[in-house]
Order: C-alpha cells, then structure tokens, then sequence
C-alpha cells in the first residue's frame, strides 16, 4: 500500500509544471491568476510552440513579469494582450483572434466538410437512383438473340 | 465532365504543389516586424559600465539616419557579427547604437566590448528585456533601420553580413538619407 502511495506522488510529480517561479508570483491571487491566465494564451517567441507560462527562457520570463506589471499597473487582460500583439504580432496569440486575415483559417475546415458532405449526398442520391430503377424491358431484337443463345447452348 | 474527375486530382496535386514550392523560400522562423513604419518605442536605458556616457533612450534617435542593434555577451552570433559592426565603425558609415540585452553580470558586456572593440556610439544596458520586448526583439542580434524622424524602417534578423549589407541595409540607409 505504502509502495503504491509512493508510486502514485512519484507520477504526480512528474506531470509538466509551469515555469512561473515563486518570486515572479503575485501577492494578490486574483491578479496572479488573471496574470496565469494570459501567460497561458501567449507565445514564447523563442520557443515557439509552448506558452509562455510554460517556457523556461528568459524572454519568457521576462515576459512573464511584464504580464504581470501591467496587471498590477490597473491594464486590462484585453490591454496586456494588445500590447504584446502590438510589438510581436498576431503570431504571440497560441490562439489566434476572428478577424478578416484569419476567416480561411477558422472557417475553412467547416467550408470544406459542408462542401464534402453535400458532394457525398449528391453522389449517393444518384447511385441509389440507378440502382432502385427497374432496368427497361429488352426489346424484340433483344428477345430474339436471347432466344437464339438460349436455343443454341441447349442444342 | 466525366473527364473533369480525370483532371481534378491533377488539378487538386498542382494547387498543393504550388504551395509547397513557394514554402521553400519562405523562413519560418522569420517573424514579420509589428515596428517596421512605427515609431522607436519609448526606453531610457541606463549607461553600461566603464564607457562614460549617460545611456541610451528613444529620444537619442531622431536626427539622423541610425542602426539599432541588439546584442548580448552570452550570444555568439553576435561575435560573428562584431567584425563587421567594427569594419563599418571605421568606415564611418553610420552610427550605430547598442542594447546590451539580457546579461546577468553587469560587467560581461563592457568585458566584451574590451576584448572584441566597440563600434558603438550609444549603448544601453537592458537586463531584464524591457526595451528588448519592447522592439520585439525574439532573438540576438537584431539590427532595426532607424530614420531621421526615429521611425523604425527595417528590421534584420541575425547576424549581418557583408551580402545583408550590400543588398539590403545599405541601400535601405541610402535612399532613407535622400528623404
């Protein structure tokens, strides 16, 4: 029992941990929260696919902190945001916003299903259209020759 | 159109080849600069140790035509820059001012200015990336075209070379000198 408590906080504590150190932390929980929040949402420029909150270099740390100043300063989140948008682009956004260069980017995959899926209907519709269809009854000539295979492989 | 299904997977291969074919010029570890048109933002950095000037700040740049370069004793593309910031120091073709980015000893940076020379007219010390943040910067060096009015006009990641300088910069600087 007391292996598997041990085994249980040893996997506890190798799940990823932010990289906020303790003195970067607010004093205020709301604020430090907020601060979390954004940090979450932005890019590390250096690192490039992790979050600021979860990057150890110091351009993220000291992004971190800046994060943090602002919101003690009074700025909004939206404020935070816009000002780091403002010096490295929409690319510092891990999500990017709904706006006029992004429309392909959230509603393209939602185009191209609906598009997909009524090329699928249209497909299906026709083929069971064909195949429910008595086929047209054989024409006198048609009727002959059958005939005349039929006579043929009896004899 | 019952040959068009023949052609669309043709069709539908180019397209993406297309694409592909123009990625290959493309860096993507190049970030567009939000700063290219706008402004220098506001900094005022203190002086670096042992050159006896009073720093740096934003307002040092209107005027004339200035390169800001961004730079760190820990970066080593930096030291493949230096000789040629010195190469254009004594050419004496711009002046180019200095952000001493990210050092946590406050002597590191005027150690290697010591020992590699210093082709700097002002330089700032920026160690907790204020100003770094500011220009955007994601890495070191980074050299932004200031112009008279402290307008920042282009942005070169990396290291420069005498290929950067000749086909980029220094036409950049030249023509910004005739406005």
């Amino acid at each position: 029992m007391r292996t598997a408590t041990v085994a249980l906080l040893l996997a506890l504590a190798a799940l990823p941990a932010a990289a906020v150190e303790p003195a970067e932390m607010l004093a205020d929980p709301a604020l430090e929260a907020r601060a979390r929040e954004i940090s979450k949402g932005l890019r590390c420029v250096v690192c490039q696919n992790q979050s600021i909150d979860d990057s150890n270099a110091e351009l993220a740390q000291a992004m971190r902190v800046l994060v943090r100043e602002r919101l003690v300063a009074g700025d909004s989140d939206e404020a935070v945001v816009d000002y780091l948008v403002s010096r490295y682009g929409d690319f510092v956004l891990l999500k990017p916003r709904f706006q006029s260069t992004t429309l392909v980017l959230w509603l393209g995959p939602a185009v191209i299903l609906t598009l997909a899926a009524a090329v699928a209907v249209a497909f299906y519709r026709r083929r069971t259209a064909t195949t429910r269809q008595p086929p047209p009854p054989l024409s006198d000539e048609e009727q002959r020759r059958l005939r005349a295979l039929l006579d043929d492989g009896s004899g | 159109m019952k040959r068009l299904i023949y052609v669309a997977p043709l069709a539908v291969f180019l397209v993406i080849a297309a694409f592909f074919y123009k990625g290959f010029d493309l860096n993507p570890r190049a970030l567009p600069s939000m700063l290219t048109g706008q402004p220098v933002p506001p900094f005022d950095l203190p002086p670096i140790k042992g050159r006896g000037d009073k720093g740096f700040a934003d307002t040092d740049l209107p005027g004339e035509v200035s390169l800001v370069n961004v730079f760190g004793s820990w970066c080593v593309a930096c030291q493949v820059e230096h000789p040629f910031l010195m190469g254009l120091k004594e050419r004496g073709l711009v002046p180019i001012h200095g952000i001493d980015w990210k050092e946590t000893d406050p002597d590191a940076g005027p150690r290697w200015l010591k020992r590699f020379g210093d082709p700097y007219t002002l330089v700032g010390a920026d160690p907790d990336s204020r100003a770094a943040i500011a220009f955007g910067v994601t890495g070191a060096p980074e050299t932004f075209v200031v112009d008279r009015a402290g307008i920042v006009r282009y942005k070169h990641v990396g290291p420069i070379d005498a290929e950067d300088w000749e086909d980029t910069l220094w036409p950049v600087i030249r023509e910004l000198r005739k406005e």
